[in-house]
């Protein structure tokens, strides 16, 4: 094993960069705030049970948000929390959200029922544009994903998932690579097994880095100084692949950049969506990230 | 009586020239003053070089980039799809290595300084066509995917009042509350992933100041394609495609809504 010194990397010298937004594609809606049945030890909002920070948003809010964005040309809409299925106006949500575009929503599957997985699939067959669920399990066996998502949840997340396939809704997996072996070839790989083995035969599958902000901050560990963007690290289409060019995230307490830094102080942009349409300054460890791994929180 | 106009548009060749030559075939029966292709010449099919010399140096022919061509042109080393199934990567690369091995050095170059867009003016509409969107090569516009709002953004953006385009492979058009017009041409390459054989194409009818634009399918060989696919030992579910209409790889990008219409 090398052992690697990063104390003696260089410091990052200079201002952060600016980014533009350049066209409103993609509205983030955090219906649920950071209420959530589970508080999984990688959270990078510490969403939790007892986590009111952003409370849910009203059926009101995520109408006006809605139409704003339409308005706006909007491509794509994400609900997301906490677990948006604690809501009880959910929904009314996601039934008003798919008259205006395509919609997903982030769930961690465990309350998905026969009921609420039948009235999904049902959704799914009317819509007219494309609804997809996104289910999060983070690990091929109960013991790598109940180490981060908490006891017993593994089998409760494929238990929702599965409601909802054999319902006729295929769901996105998405894993978050804090067990790093999964984010290559043959981790991946385990997860196409597992979910044949559980029916799912033609999976679809997301995997995202952690964020070392929140809960996981305590897990896996701060960002060290040196992992900070500096204007000469972007070129044009850095620009253009970051996910916060064309992105905006709306809470209960305002507008916010992306969904990952709605608990950072200062990242707040307005208390409507009109009001945070202004350049972003990347100056959070966390923009590092995805400028890193090219992430993406599109399906 | 005004003067009928007459256009054809199509994308994603996909090496089928037998599908090629006969959408070129129907497009010039039926009096296409000017037909326009829309990129992406390489992909599943047998023998990419056979497709140029129906492309290239042609009157009426006008002929795009895409983002396989522009991969092909520059000589990389992949299609740049990016899948996470490790079945799509693996056969997303046999197909681009099939094509880049088996395109002459000549087409790469033709390719490779091909146009990226055309504007046109057909009766009083500003006709735009781009191989993705006009913003970007490889952004997948597909119907599921692409709400009013946003397409009425796009074409205020890019000045257009009818916008033309392929990539996604199956076609699909929408007329805004506007009266503004957006047309996916599909894919003559290979089926539309809904049990047909035949492929699809767009052809436009221009009469005073209406553009009408009609998708019509095209029958083509598709035995005899499929035939020549396994004597160049391209893999079996490619050919599963060409013979049932199908789609069985390349099927992580789809939305879920457009794959379920699909068997896989």
């Amino acid at each position: 094993m090398i052992d690697i010194d990063f104390s003696a990397q260089p410091l990052p010298e200079g201002p952060a960069p600016e980014l533009a937004l350049s066209h409103l594609d993609t509205l983030w809606l955090q219906v649920t705030g950071t209420l959530c049945n589970l508080a999984c030890r990688h959270c990078f909002i510490s969403c939790g049970p007892k986590n009111e920070s952003h409370p849910f948003m009203a059926l009101d809010e995520v109408r006006r948000a809605v139409e704003t964005g339409a308005a706006m040309g909007v491509k794509e809409y994400y609900f997301t929390g906490g677990e948006p299925f604690m809501h009880p106006e959910i929904r009314e949500m996601i039934a008003l959200t798919l008259e205006h575009g395509p919609l997903s929503v982030l769930t961690n599957g465990v309350l998905i029922d026969e009921e609420l997985a039948a009235w999904l699939a049902d959704t799914f067959e009317r819509a007219r544009y494309n609804f997809d669920v996104r289910v999060s399990l983070d690990g091929t066996t109960a013991r790598e994903n109940d180490a981060i998502r908490g006891r017993h949840t593994f089998e409760k997340i494929l238990a929702g998932a599965v409601r909802l396939h054999r319902a006729g809704l295929n769901p996105v997996f998405t894993v978050t690579t804090c067990h790093a072996e999964l984010a290559e070839s043959a981790g991946r790989q385990r997860f196409f097994e597992l979910l044949a083995e559980r029916g799912i035969t033609r999976p679809r599958l997301k995997f995202l880095a952690p964020f070392k902000i929140g809960r996981e901050e305590r897990r896996g560990g701060a960002y060290a100084p040196y992992e900070r963007l500096t204007e000469d690290a972007l070129d044009e289409e850095a620009r253009r692949s970051l996910q916060c060019s064309s992105c905006r995230m709306v809470t209960a307490k305002g507008v916010y950049p992306c969904p990952i830094l709605i608990e950072e102080e200062g990242a707040r942009m307005g208390d409507r969506l009109e009001d945070a349409l202004a350049p972003i300054r990347l100056d959070h460890p966390a923009c590092y990230t995805c400028f890193v791994e090219g992430v993406t929180c599109r399906t | 009586m005004s003067h009928l106009r007459r256009f054809a548009i199509f994308g994603g060749v996909y090496n089928n020239f037998l599908s090629l030559e006969a959408t070129l075939a129907e497009a010039r029966a039926l009096g296409c003053e000017a037909i326009y292709c829309l990129g992406d010449m390489g992909g599943v099919g047998p023998c990419p070089d056979r497709v140029f010399p129906l492309l290239r140096e042609s009157a009426d022919l006008f002929v795009m980039q895409g983002n396989y061509d522009h991969s092909i042109g520059h000589r990389l080393e992949d299609c740049a799809c990016g899948y996470t199934d490790p079945r799509d990567n693996y056969y997303a690369q046999i197909s681009y290595d099939y094509t880049l091995a088996h395109t002459a050095d000549e087409h790469k170059d033709w390719l490779r300084d091909l146009p990226t867009e055309f504007r046109r003016q057909w009766g009083g509409a500003r006709v735009l066509m781009s191989h993705g969107s006009p913003r970007q090569v490889n952004e997948f516009l597909w119907e599921s995917m692409c709400p009013d709002s946003f397409l009425t953004h796009l074409l205020d953006e890019h000045q257009a009042d009818v916008l033309f385009i392929t990539h996604t492979g199956i076609p699909w058009q929408r007329r805004l509350p506007d009266g503004r017009q957006v047309i996916n041409v599909g894919a003559i390459g290979r089926p539309a992933n809904n049990g047909r054989t035949s492929v699809d194409y767009a052809l436009v009818e221009v009469e005073g100041d209406e553009v009408r634009v009609t998708l019509r399918p095209i029958d083509y060989d598709h035995q005899a394609l499929a035939e020549l696919m396994r004597q160049e030992g391209l893999p079996e579910p490619f050919v599963e495609t060409i013979l049932t209409g199908w789609w069985t790889t390349c099927l992580e990008v789809m939305p879920a809504r457009e794959r379920a219409r699909g068997r896989y």
